[in-house]
């Protein structure tokens, strides 16, 4: 018993090593696999496992959340030179920290390679995972872990240089093709050649920087990914006016918050944020009209606010973490608009992404 | 002697606990059994934890279908195979660069560390530059050096730079005519091997004869014609069987022929100037141990300074560089596993990176792949081992 005490507690130094993380150069990467391997052989001696303690608990403790964060792609993920973060999936990780602490800087992003991304949840290096994650069953049934939700509809598709003169995906045969390694999105290419029957060669970097930095300079003749990572991605080529992404979307790509399984209180809440978002716009609660709104006689509203019921102690919250999650950060459409949105950089369309009943496929289940 | 202590022993009557041989091979069990507890339990502990987060373990993976593509294989492979031949993809493309590398970087350091001795001041300067240069700076930014600042900088593909005999070099690599086997090639191989066999006896003949006779045959100058000159001469007796496969201008880049990535080439030059640069001074190490005295002694005797060198500086500097040459050789296979950063697939890149991400199993895969690098490591050790057995002096 002591010696299991013992070795537990030695799991959790080892689990501290990663989490100084910057972006990951690729000697580290091999190094997070081997910790990995080392956190899992060392956490099973410690029988009770980091998994299914509280992760609620966990924050409340640490003062903070830790949010497993794209390196860099303008829009989602991105920090600045004085490492403020940005984006649509970091502004969903500091919703989180407005609803437990009232507070939304109470929120540490770690930026995660896509190759690294899985294994740091796994092992608990952070809390939860918001980095254009992709939902797919293979990940869900094998990695131990589970998606809260799909926060952007996206599909994969390809840019190209305008000077190739190319206007459909169904052209690229005979291309030679750069990927990044870890993603859909190298399985997805080769199903789509196959499916069509046409032949490319594709070259696998580790991190996207290193598979954009090869495609802007010429080496290989399309770039593909999410189309919302497209969108992101050109904005960072020498001259993005010179590429094109093109029409086709090959692929389904749910995008969305993934957390460790067993730990259905912290599921919960990381699902209810997201669907407060949506609620919240849904019943045109905004960022500047949240204070008028808890007078409101909509018996949908007053729950919502936790003017009435007991939702937010349900989730180990107060009742007002809505009100806390909006004063904060306004509704899922304002998150949009400020991060991807027409008014962005990116530009893009609010398309599969608008809610249910404005033709999109944004649905949240109701409060009740 | 040893009868003595043995007999004393016998005499003593020591009980069986107190025999300190006994002692020591009980505690050895003891350590023994203690390590294969300890193995079993972990085994034991983490696939238990492992099911009980749901994370999928086994090597049940090995036969599903990859469905990626990997750029360059050297045995059939297509996104339909399997995940296990996806392994063995990786694992020839690491095999294929570290030797071509450990090949080129033998020559060049060989070349650089005999500059270095130079008495040319500015010549043994330079070699001393280009060590120090590449010696001194991560392989990492060398890899990117020759990936992006210098392969980068081709020409796009509708601007080949042609080089005579149909050679084209461009960003996308360097194609070269691909040569067409026919079945008359097959005379030209046989002269190969009957050169090389003839060479070696050649060899052993010249041997004996000059502990015989004294008398030195021209080995070299004969073996070198029998090697190259006879599968030459074959080769255009029977009317030059060799087809080539040129490259040809396509819609994206030329097609046919046949391409060396800038991937690889990139791999083999950045780890080729990078290791080169410790195998020069390694080599210089090595001609300066012999002492100087041994050049004197072999000028009295007569021999001219080839000789000197060949037969007597070069077989006693060996002894002192093979076992470092061994450890870099060693360095360099495990280096290549930085392929993933300018994108060549070698066995970390595929297995590690792409299959251990489909599947979600770092530990199958790092053990694996932890236990393929180990096979290399012991391997050339044993090759170099072997090497510096026949190269040692025999001392009388
Ligand atoms: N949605 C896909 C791809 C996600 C992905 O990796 N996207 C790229 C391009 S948007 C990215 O995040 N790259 C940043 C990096 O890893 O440095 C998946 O989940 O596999």
């Amino acid at each position: 018993m002591v010696i299991a005490a013992m070795l537990r507690k030695h799991s959790a130094d080892v689990y501290v090593l990663p989490n100084s993380a910057e972006v990951g150069s690729n000697w580290r990467m091999g190094m997070k696999k081997l910790i990995l391997a080392a956190v899992i052989s060392a956490a099973s001696f410690g029988i009770a496992t980091a998994a299914s303690a509280g992760t609620l608990d966990n924050v409340k403790q640490k003062g903070q959340v830790v949010c497993g964060a794209n390196p860099g792609t303008a829009g989602f993920g991105v920090p600045d030179q004085q490492g403020n973060w940005t984006g649509l999936d970091v502004e969903y990780c500091r919703a989180i920290a407005a609803a437990v602490f009232n507070d939304p800087t109470k929120a540490k992003f770690v930026p995660l390679s896509s190759k690294d991304r899985f294994t740091a949840l796994a092992s608990g290096e952070v809390d939860v995972l918001i980095r254009n994650s992709t939902w797919t069953m293979s990940r869900e049934t094998t990695l131990g872990i589970i998606w809260a939700g799909i926060n952007y509809y996206d599909g994969q598709g390809f840019i190209v240089n305008n000077k190739l003169g190319v206007k459909s995906a169904k052209e690229l045969n005979g291309a030679t093709i750069c990927v990044q390694q870890g993603t859909t999105t190298e399985l997805n290419v080769a199903d789509y050649f196959r499916a069509n029957k046409m032949e490319y060669k594709v070259v696998t970097f580790g991190t996207s920087e290193e598979a954009l930095k090869a495609y802007d300079s010429g080496r290989c003749d399309s770039y593909t990914t999410d189309r919302s990572g497209l969108a992101a991605d050109r904005l960072s080529m020498t001259k993005p006016d010179d590429h094109t992404i093109l029409p086709e979307i090959i692929s389904k790509e749910p995008l969305g918050p993934v957390v460790r399984q067993g730990d259905d209180q912290w599921l919960n809440l990381v699902k209810w944020v997201h669907n407060a978002l949506l609620i919240s716009e849904e019943l045109g609660v905004t960022k500047a009209n949240v204070d008028e709104m808890m007078k409101s006689e909509n018996p949908e509203i007053k729950r919502l606010l936790g003017v009435e019921g007991k939702f937010g102690e349900s989730l180990g919250l107060s009742n007002a973490w809505v009100v806390q999650i909006v004063k904060a950060l306004g509704n899922y459409g304002e998150v949009f608009d400020r991060n991807v949105g027409p008014s962005s950089p990116l530009k893009l369309v609010r398309g599969s992404n608008a809610l249910w009943n404005q033709g999109g496929l944004q649905y949240a289940p109701p409060i009740r | 002697m040893s009868s003595q202590i043995s007999g004393s022993h016998a005499t003593a009557k020591v009980v069986f606990y107190n025999d300190p041989k006994f002692r020591s091979r009980f505690a050895q069990f003891v350590l023994l059994v203690a390590i294969g507890l300890f193995a079993y339990f972990a085994y034991e502990n983490t696939s238990e934890n492992l099911r009980k987060r749901n994370i999928a373990q086994g090597f049940g993976f090995w036969d599903v279908e990859a469905g990626f593509d990997i750029s360059q294989t050297l045995i059939a492979y297509s996104a339909a195979s399997s995940y296990g031949r996806a392994f063995w993809v990786g694992l020839l493309n690491t095999l294929l660069v570290s030797l071509v590398s450990i090949f080129f970087a033998t020559i060049l350091g060989f070349i650089i560390g005999i500059l270095r001795l130079s008495r040319n001041w500015i010549v043994s300067r330079l070699a001393g530059v280009y060590i120090e240069v590449f010696r001194n700076i991560p392989l990492l930014l060398i890899l990117y050096f020759w990936y992006g600042a210098v392969l980068g900088a081709l020409p796009e593909p509708r601007d080949s730079l042609a080089i005579p005999g149909d050679i084209w070099l461009n960003n996308r690599g360097l194609l070269v005519p691909r040569p067409l086997i026919a079945g008359d090639i097959l005379y030209t191989v046989a002269a190969l091997g009957i050169g090389i066999l003839g060479a070696y006896i050649l060899a052993r003949f010249a041997r004996r004869r000059q502990a015989e006779t004294g008398e030195r045959l021209p080995v070299g100058w004969i073996s070198t014609a029998l090697i190259f000159g006879l599968p030459l001469l074959v080769y255009l007796g029977v009317g030059t069987p060799l087809g080539f496969d040129f490259p040809e201008k396509g819609r994206f880049n030329l097609t046919g022929g046949l391409n060396l990535a800038p991937e690889f080439v990139a791999m083999v030059v950045g780890l080729s100037t990078y290791t080169s640069a410790f195998i020069a001074e390694t080599i210089r190490a090595g001609v300066l141990a012999v002492s100087k005295g041994q050049t004197e002694a072999s000028q009295a005797l007569g021999l001219s300074r080839g000789q000197t060198l060949r037969l007597v500086v070069v077989p006693q500097a060996l002894r002192v560089i093979v076992p470092p040459l061994n450890s870099e050789y060693l360095s360099l296979t495990k280096n290549s596993s930085l392929g993933v950063s300018i994108g060549y697939p070698d066995l970390v890149n595929v297995f590690t990176g792409t299959v251990l991400n489909q599947t979600g199993q770092a530990i199958e895969m790092v053990s694996v792949t932890m236990l393929v690098y180990l096979t290399f490591s012991l391997l050339t050790s044993a090759f170099m081992n072997w090497f510096n057995r026949r190269v040692a002096l025999v001392e009388r």
